[in-house]
């Protein structure tokens, strides 16, 4: 993430001499760069699922999902580089998606039993 | 802007000022009475609406996920419909298509890149480039519900099966409608309808893929990876 920020970084501040405007974003070799990175990453998540981690293993697949996913919104979809407006629609959006899931999971008793239901006889499924 | 117009249908008077071309008359409507109005956010009110849309989709895929992880070891505990979606999983096969459909974001950012500085044909060729990657992990997801299917895993066999393909089922179709959404712009590049003037197009529909995406990003990791 450092690497690709510190490259995106050197990107912006040559694009923010150039305009003012909010459309600018990286070079294509800025762009290639980052997907380098991304291709990276997936490869480490591929790598945690074969290899015997032990209890890091979910939070380090959550931790390079989520790595994955703000490089794409942040460099691909130009969120960086984008009107604030943009990032608090989207950013909404997934707030609320996440308070779903929590609302749905705490209802559902899925905190105390993270594998899910099953149709043995438990009174909460 | 709230009266209702009532000069429709007569002619518009145009004077030339001095030194222009004379200009063309042309038959009065009624939205010539109408101002244009530009955004008061001085944004692009397509982009503005595009993310909204991308905002609420986070929510049906929330949704879908989250059904996923409650329901997704519910069936019989033996015998017919005891399969789970997770017994069948192949993957070093899913973890190629998710690839692939993380470069075709690489792709379709390069073709905005390319409208923005007029080149169109290097614009035609990433637009396509990146409908045949999505082309390949559609492919590649109804190969795998195929052979799910013939291992016994159809969509009414248990609550869990329906849940994991009403999920990837959703995604698939929003890359579908992705891959038509491509080929219809590289069709409206090719006639000239789209020039680099209106570049802020491609850039919409490249919002929508790299959402397609990022939403499989996180089904990759939350449903296959993740035990």
């Amino acid at each position: 993430m450092s690497t690709a920020t510190e490259a995106a970084s050197e990107e912006v501040h040559e694009s923010d001499e150039a305009h003012d405007d909010h459309d600018h974003g990286l070079s294509d070799f800025g762009y290639i760069k980052v997907a380098l990175l991304l291709a990276v990453l997936t490869a480490a998540e591929v790598l945690i699922y074969f290899v015997e981690t032990g209890p890091v293993e979910v939070p380090l697949l959550l931790i390079l999902m989520v790595l994955k996913f703000e490089i794409v919104v942040a460099y691909f979809m130009h969120l960086r580089f984008d009107s604030k407006l943009f990032t608090w629609m989207f950013v909404g959006g997934l707030v609320l998606a996440i308070a779903v899931y929590a609302a749905m999971g705490t209802s559902m008793v899925f905190w105390t039993d993270p594998a899910g239901c099953d149709l043995s006889p438990n009174p909460n499924c | 802007m709230t009266d209702t117009p009532t000069t429709a249908g007569t002619t518009a008077a145009v004077e030339p000022a001095d030194g222009d071309e004379p200009q063309i008359a042309y038959p009065r409507t009624e939205w010539d009475d109408y101002e244009i109005i530009p955004p008061t956010t001085s944004l692009s009110n397509e982009k503005l609406t595009m993310w909204t849309f991308l905002g609420s989709d986070c929510l049906l895929f929330g949704a879908l996920i989250s059904t996923y992880l409650l329901l997704r070891n519910r069936q019989p505990l033996s015998g017919e419909g005891s399969l789970r979606a997770a017994d069948l999983f192949d993957i070093p096969f899913t973890s190629v298509s998710s690839f692939v459909l993380l470069m075709s974001s690489l792709t379709m950012v390069l073709a905005v890149s390319a409208i923005t500085r007029g080149e169109m044909e290097r614009c035609k060729l990433w637009l396509l480039t990146t409908a045949a990657q999505g082309a390949v992990f559609i492919a590649g997801q109804v190969y795998e519900f195929t052979s799910f299917y013939r291992e016994g895993l159809g969509y009414t066999v248990s609550i869990s099966s329906s849940a994991f393909y009403t999920l990837t089922g959703f995604h698939g179709v929003h890359v579908s409608l992705g891959i038509i959404m491509l080929v219809t712009l590289w069709v409206m590049v090719n006639r000239g309808i789209i020039g680099p003037e209106r570049a802020e197009t491609v850039e919409i529909i490249g919002l929508y893929w790299h959402f397609v995406d990022i939403v499989w990003i996180v089904i990759f990791a939350v449903v296959y990876l993740i035990p």
